[in-house]
């Protein structure tokens, strides 16, 4: 018989090292944003969107998101797969957590594009 | 007996249970704060890529944004996400190091918490003095 549980674990390295790898690619970033911010100390609206707006800076922007959405992905289903047990309930949290994330990757690429 | 004993695990405990009342060694409230802090900053992300927007959309929308991020109430809120993050970076780079095997025995991952705890508030007071004071 098979136990395996749809929304359960996936039994494999796959999540765990790409939890490892969005952190490195965030703290990366971060350091790289940081150091952007205290050179340019960006005083008005002007520095402050031409930092976004240059297109090096708005790529990694938008890979920074990314790894964090997929991150937050997987950090939040380990959650539910922590606290909540009925596999109905479950799968609805999973399925709203992914739309969600979904949805914030269009949006901050919606929000840098325009710039 | 030992049947019914077995049957209470697994035992979970509430957050203030795990912070306060057992006495749980500091790598311990390092990982559940990990939790908290990640868990906390995904639940403002919609607000955060709000203001995000409103911040780099328009001259308007910039002033809207100075001014709601101005207000005191704002301010601690920022203070809050700036320790969150700071936090759950800095006990994150320790976890990817406890995965690559380095800090991994008892003594060294109790320094090792400590310096996650001194830095990040550190780093939490110097941000928060240096961009909302
Ligand atoms: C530079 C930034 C970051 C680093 C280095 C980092 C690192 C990590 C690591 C190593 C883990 C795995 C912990 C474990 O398995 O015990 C983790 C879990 C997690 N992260 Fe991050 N992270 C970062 C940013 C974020 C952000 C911005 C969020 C916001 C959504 C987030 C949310 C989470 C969540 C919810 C978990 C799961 C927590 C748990 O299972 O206890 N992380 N992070």
């Amino acid at each position: 018989m098979n136990n395996r549980i749809v929304v359960g674990a996936h039994y494999g390295l796959k999540d765990w090292l790409a939890q490892r790898a969005t952190a490195a690619v965030m703290s990366f970033y971060s350091v790289f944003i940081v150091a952007i911010l205290l050179v340019l100390k960006p005083a008005d609206f002007e520095i402050w969107r031409s930092i976004f707006a240059n297109g090096p800076v708005k790529f990694f922007t938008f890979l920074f998101a990314l790894s964090l959405f997929y991150h937050a992905w997987i950090g939040i289903r380990d959650l539910w797969m922590d606290y909540v047990k009925p596999v109905s309930v479950r799968l609805t949290l999973h399925v709203l957590t992914i739309l969600l994330l979904a949805g914030y990757s269009g949006w901050i690429a919606a929000i840098l594009w325009r710039l | 007996m030992s049947e019914m004993r077995i049957r209470k695990r697994p035992k979970y405990l509430d957050f203030y249970s795990i912070m306060f009342s057992i006495k749980l060694p500091l790598p311990g409230k390092l990982s559940i704060l990990h939790r908290v802090s990640g868990v906390g900053i995904f639940l403002l992300l919609a607000p955060l890529l709000w203001l995000f927007q409103a911040s780099v959309t328009s001259p308007e929308s910039f002033a809207w944004f100075a001014r709601i991020a101005a207000h005191p109430c704002m301010k601690l809120l920022f203070a809050g996400i700036i320790w969150a993050f700071l936090h759950h970076f800095c006990a994150g780079i320790r976890f990817l190091f406890l995965d690559l095997g380095v800090g991994v025995d008892l003594a060294a991952a109790r320094r090792s918490a400590v310096i996650v705890f001194v830095v990040s508030l550190a780093l939490t007071a110097l941000i928060c003095w240096r961009v909302l004071l």
